[in-house]
């Protein structure tokens, strides 16, 4: 909402300075959002007539001007386009200093004496408009200081309206606020009821219901359509962001922005018979006042005439917008206008749904007092009769029983206020601050009974009043204190990992933690095979911004691919977010996304480089599972594996049997269609099977020796190591204290298809020191175990 | 007697001239051992006379304990010319750089988060979440916005075909939160939320914070003490502070908080930084709890707008970009 500062002044007459008055509008709950001082300083600014222009004799563009400053005749060199015989203009004399710091000087412009400046809008920091001198109207007093003419200085202030304060979407609304806060009093509105000159009246019917439960209008007849707008009007309207159009529509926009109530006028003679308001017809179309033609339905309420059959035709668009067939031109001499309340929720939405925004449907949206519409028609009447003549006829306000709402009376506890601000307001300023408000206020003996004016339909109950109490009293007198009540300690379980451990294990190990959007593109998901389950949004932002991510790995790699893109080629990142799949809830799952390639270690000087490999992304694995203390229950198996991972460097990972995540190379196939090579490596994880962690249970430290003994097998190649670990841990059971491989080799000296493995057992004996035979014996059986199920054989 | 001295006094310069632990050996067998010169010295003794024995004895053991000093002092220097070698030939360059130092670091968002997170912690507020995939009546409803209510116009909602939507807020974890459970209350709720809003200033993903207190006794007193103590531990300096009333549905009365920020043209400005009041009573009544017995106070903060201002982050971007060169400066 913006609008003129000396408008506000108007209505609440404050000695408040600009910068206390904005001050004030922001401490309470009106944001100013910006101040444009205007016509600061037009000292020695006049009112000026062009008595005569000529062509300057030296210059194309520029003209030589007698001007009539009121004491006499001056010379001009103008350049402005719109310079001519007869227009009335500001001039700046010799002495004056413009607000964009201009000094005039008596001068010469190629020869010929120019003795001031005649000056554009832009010039005067009155507005941004630089196109030619201000124009004035033609009576206009000459002489006069600008500044007395056009009620300047001013500025133009806008303000921030939270969506409960819909009352202050007028210069009147604003004021109570300020009265209430600065001390002051609102000036009465002179809508006094305008005496009916004629009998001519129109028909209205309501046919909408509670819609639209109130309908004001009025006849009159005999306007002069083409009067200019009083100077006062239009630059109050210019110094709230809107332009001038003609006297008419003027008048209309004025009374919205200082009431609050949106009207409309339309040419009477254009309407044929009654009015009335109905919904909209399925198909219906109107041609509004902007040209545009829209399509509607019965969700939204028009006006019709009877020109096409009894209320057939719409002549506006109730709540939002006129049409452009009845709208009022420059021929106009008869003039129904129109002032209606129209229910928030008869209003709300639609709008947007033709892609437009008026500031009728903006304000019916949020709500307009419903008390409004006769009291805007006879102030609106009273403009009109004043400035472009007419005959009024009798106002017409007709309604709804029982649908217009009514303001009710809420009592406030003094207790419950105390309680809620932790503070004491004195009963008088309770009082004085609801007066204030224009509110009604009757005392109780636990407190206040209070009711509202129409317009702060926002008051609704008693929290709605400690509200008003605490904004106008000021938030900024309120103490701060500390919260003494009770405190429930909250037991953390311990069996539990925190993700920010987990976070700082990846960071410690060389990983950085990336954030992604939450959504992915659908195009992106296909390729990498993502077509089940998927949660796509009704209303994207984009393609790019479709689906809810199912995994984050697509979302690490083009992060992965970015970092490439910009000369990073060893990249490490890792992600904590959920996974979305689709299901009644959706299914969330918090997991742990990790993605890596490059070479294995930091580029260094003592070792050769290697690039990253599937174990360099286990042993992350491993020292994570590791952190659980459970690491037994963890497995990883070859099958089961997702298209996206190379089918032999990619391993599914279980916990108690379950399959909680991958990791692995991503499919060649994939990584090169994403311009990848085979050392990029990912994993992806279920993070609360990560997160679960033992209670320690400590047990006794053996007390007797372990006994290493290492043997060497020449196996067949497809034998896994989980395999033979198995096969150990089954054969030994308690003695085997761990398996340790340590050296594994193909080629030279081994048969094709096969390979050497060699491990070392560390056996222990809880309750006795292992003899050599003891340990031989193990080895022994373990040999054999392996030669019977892996067709091991021991080597040398 | 002359022989011994002369002898002594070449070998006394011979073991001062020996380059080597060997040649040193040698010299000591050639001197002291059983074919050497005062081994022999001594075996002649027992051709003297025993009066000119005892002075010659004498003599001879102070050669030999001459000599014994002089290859044990040599011996050392030798040794220890012998360490020095071998310590300047082990010497390394010390200024190689370490194996395996490097460091991964966490994204100032979540760093930003946990800062913030920690200090409501040590005021007693548990952690909570809730789903991001939420209902109409979680996210709106139960906080007081009714269908149609204008205050959802200012939440751009993104939303499903079944009607559920992405939380706009961490608010609705107040309502989980409340549901099924007495007071007191004190939870702190961290999470992603959702508007579909994008340009320079707004990311359709965002992260914020929201707080929640209601016990027998708090007030929005209670509320200015708890988010000014806030502000000044994250910061750990000493703002100018603002409670300036505003309206969300969940919470009346409800203020906005902004801190005078210094910028490093030495320029000053007011700063949005959260949004706070005292809990309806609607939605402590549509949570099931009484509020005539208890009040609460609710606030929410952007996490980014903090790690933004903490961190001197300029461009809200930066965050959900991944870009190494700016993740590595928080490392």
């Amino acid at each position: 909402m913006k609008f003129s500062e000396n408008w506000l002044r108007h209505h609440v007459p404050t000695k408040a300075s600009r910068d206390e008055l904005s001050a004030t509008l922001t401490a309470i709950g009106l944001e100013v959002e910006e101040v444009t001082a205007l016509g600061d300083s037009l000292d020695g600014v006049i009112v000026a007539r062009i008595v005569s222009a000529q062509k300057h004799p030296e210059a194309d563009r520029l003209q030589v001007c007698e001007v009539d400053t009121g004491k006499g005749l001056v010379q001009i060199v103008c350049g402005a386009p719109n310079a001519r015989t007869g227009l009335v203009a500001p001039l700046a004399t010799v002495g004056a200093t413009l607000p964009g710091g201009i000094a005039i000087k008596a001068a010469r412009l190629r020869g010929v004496e120019s003795s001031g400046m005649l000056c554009s809008a832009r010039e005067l920091g009155i507005d941004a408009d630089a196109s030619g001198l201000l124009e004035l109207p033609a009576d206009a007093p000459v002489g006069t200081p600008l500044a007395d003419y056009l009620g300047l200085p001013d500025a133009s202030i806008e303000i921030k309206l939270t969506p409960n304060r819909a009352d202050c979407f007028s210069v009147r609304g604003i004021a109570f606020d300020v009265a209430a806060a600065l001390g002051g009093e609102v000036r009465a509105l002179d809508a006094a009821a305008v005496p009916a000159g004629s009998a001519t009246t129109m028909d209205v019917a309501l046919a909408a219901g509670p819609r639209v439960p109130r309908f004001a209008g009025r006849v009159i007849e005999g306007v002069d359509a083409r009067v200019a707008t009083p100077v006062w009007m239009a630059e109050r309207l210019r110094r709230s962001g809107l332009r001038p159009i003609s006297f008419l529509v003027d008048v209309t926009q004025y009374v919205m922005l200082e009431l609050g109530q949106p009207m409309h006028a339309f040419d009477k003679d254009k309407l044929e018979g009654g009015v009335v308001v109905r919904p909209a017809r399925a198909g219906e179309s109107l041609k509004l006042l902007d040209g545009r033609s829209v399509e509607l339905d019965a969700d939204f309420l028009v006006v019709a005439d009877s020109q096409a059959g009894n209320g057939a035709r719409a002549v506006a668009l109730g709540g939002i917008m006129g049409g452009a067939d009845t709208r009022v031109t420059d021929v106009t001499r008869n003039v129904f206008l129109e002032a209606a309340h129209w229910i928030p929720s008869a209003i709300i939405g639609r709008s947007r749904r033709l892609g437009m925004h008026t500031d009728a449907g903006h304000r019916f949206e949020r709500g307009v007092d419903p008390s409004l519409p006769p009291i805007a028609i006879e102030y609106a009447t009273r403009l009109i009769l004043e400035v472009a003549g007419g005959v009024a006829g009798p106002l017409l306000d007709v309604t709804l029983p029982g649908h217009l709402p009514e303001p009710q009376p809420i009592v406030l506890r003094r207790a419950r206020l105390q309680r809620v601000l932790g503070l004491t307001v004195a009963d008088t300023e309770v009082t004085r601050i609801f007066t204030a408000l224009g509110m009604r206020v009757e005392s109780l003996a636990e407190g206040w009974q209070v009711t509202a004016p129409s317009r702060r339909f926002d008051i609704e109950r008693e929290e709605d009043l400690i509200e008003e109490v605490a904004r106008i009293f000021g938030y900024e007198h309120i103490p701060t204190a500390t919260p003494a009540g009770a405190l429930a300690l909250v037991a953390e379980p311990e069996a539990r990992l925190g993700e920010l451990a987990v976070r700082e294990q990846l960071a410690a190990r060389g990983y950085f933690e990336a954030v992604n959007l939450s959504f992915v593109p659908a195009e992106l998901l296909a390729r990498w095979g993502f077509d089940r389950d998927l949660v796509p949004l009704a209303n994207p932002l984009s393609a790019d911004l479709a689906v809810m991510r199912p995994s984050l790995l697509p979302g690490l790699i083009e992060a992965l691919r970015h970092n490439r893109a910009r000369q990073q080629d060893r990249v490490r990142l890792f992600e904590l977010a959920r996974v979305f799949a689709a299901g009644d809830p959706p299914v969330e799952t918090p997991s742990l996304g990790i993605a890596a390639c490059g070479s294995a270690r930091a580029e260094q000087w003592g070792e050769p480089g290697r690039p990253f490999d599937f174990f360099d992304l286990k042993g992350e694995l491993d020292a994570l599972v590791a952190w659980g203390g459970e690491t037994q229950r963890w497995s990883i198996h070859a099958d089961g594996l997702p298209g996206w991972l190379h089918p032999g460097r990619g391993a599914r990972v279980a916990r108690d049997g379950a399959t909680v995540g991958y990791l692995g190379a991503l499919h060649p196939q994939l990584a090169r269609a994403l311009d990848l090579g085979p050392d990029v490596h990912v994993l992806e994880l279920a993070l609360e099977p990560l997160l679960a962690r033992r209670l320690p249970h400590a047990s006794a430290v053996a007390r007797f020796p372990a006994v290493r003994r290492d043997i060497a097998l020449d196996l067949p190649e497809a034998v896994a190591w989980s395999q033979i670990e198995q096969v150990v841990r089954a054969t030994l059971g308690g003695l085997l204290r761990e398996v340790r491989l340590f050296d594994r080799y193909s080629g030279k000296g081994v048969e094709a298809g096969r390979k050497s493995l060699a491990m070392g057992l560390i056996l222990q004996d809880a309750s006795r020191t292992l003899t050599d035979d003891d340990a031989d014996r193990c080895v022994r059986d373990a040999v054999s175990a392996l030669e019977k199920s892996c067709k091991a054989r021991l080597r040398g | 007697m002359d022989d011994l001295d002369r002898r002594a006094a070449q070998a006394l310069a011979d073991i001062e001239g020996s380059a080597s632990l060997d040649a040193l050996d040698a010299l000591r067998v050639g001197l002291l051992g059983k074919s050497g010169i005062v081994t022999a010295a001594l075996k002649s003794l027992g051709a003297l006379a025993p009066d000119e024995r005892k002075a010659r004895g004498a003599e001879v053991n102070r050669v030999k304990e001459q000599l014994a000093d002089a290859l044990a002092a040599r011996k050392a220097t030798l040794e220890q010319a012998e360490l020095d070698r071998r310590l300047a030939s082990e010497t390394i360059d010390i200024s190689l750089p370490g194996r395996d130092g490097e460091r991964g670091g966490i994204h100032p968002i979540t760093r930003a988060l946990e800062r913030i997170a920690s200090i409501f912690a040590r005021l007693g507020y548990q952690r909570a979440d809730g789903p991001e995939i939420e209902d109409d009546w979680h996210n709106f409803e139960a906080l007081n916005f009714p269908p149609h209510h204008p205050a959802r116009a200012m939440h751009d909602t993104f939303y499903f075909g079944d009607g559920r939507l992405l939380r706009t807020h961490t608010s609705p974890v107040q309502v989980r939160s409340m549901q099924g459970r007495q007071p007191p209350i004190r939870i702190i709720a961290p999470g992603k939320v959702y508007r579909s809003d994008s340009d320079q200033t707004h990311s359709p993903m965002f992260h914020q914070i929201e707080g929640l207190l209601v016990d027998e006794t708090s007030s929005f007193a209670d509320l200015k003490g708890t988010l000014a103590e806030f502000v000044r531990a994250f910061f750990e300096r000493d703002f100018e502070m603002r409670f300036r009333p505003s309206y969300f549905p969940f919470t009346e009365p409800s203020a906005e908080v902004d801190i005078r920020w210094e910028t490093e043209d030495g320029q000053s400005r007011w700063l949005e930084v959260l949004g706070c009041g005292m809990v309806h009573p609607n939605v402590l009544k549509n949570c099931g709890i009484d509020p005539e017995r208890y009040t609460g106070f609710a606030f929410g903060l952007g996490v980014e707008r903090f790690a933004m201002l903490r961190y001197g982050v300029s461009d809200l971007r930066a965050f959900f970009e991944n870009d190494l060169r700016f993740l590595k400066q928080f490392a």
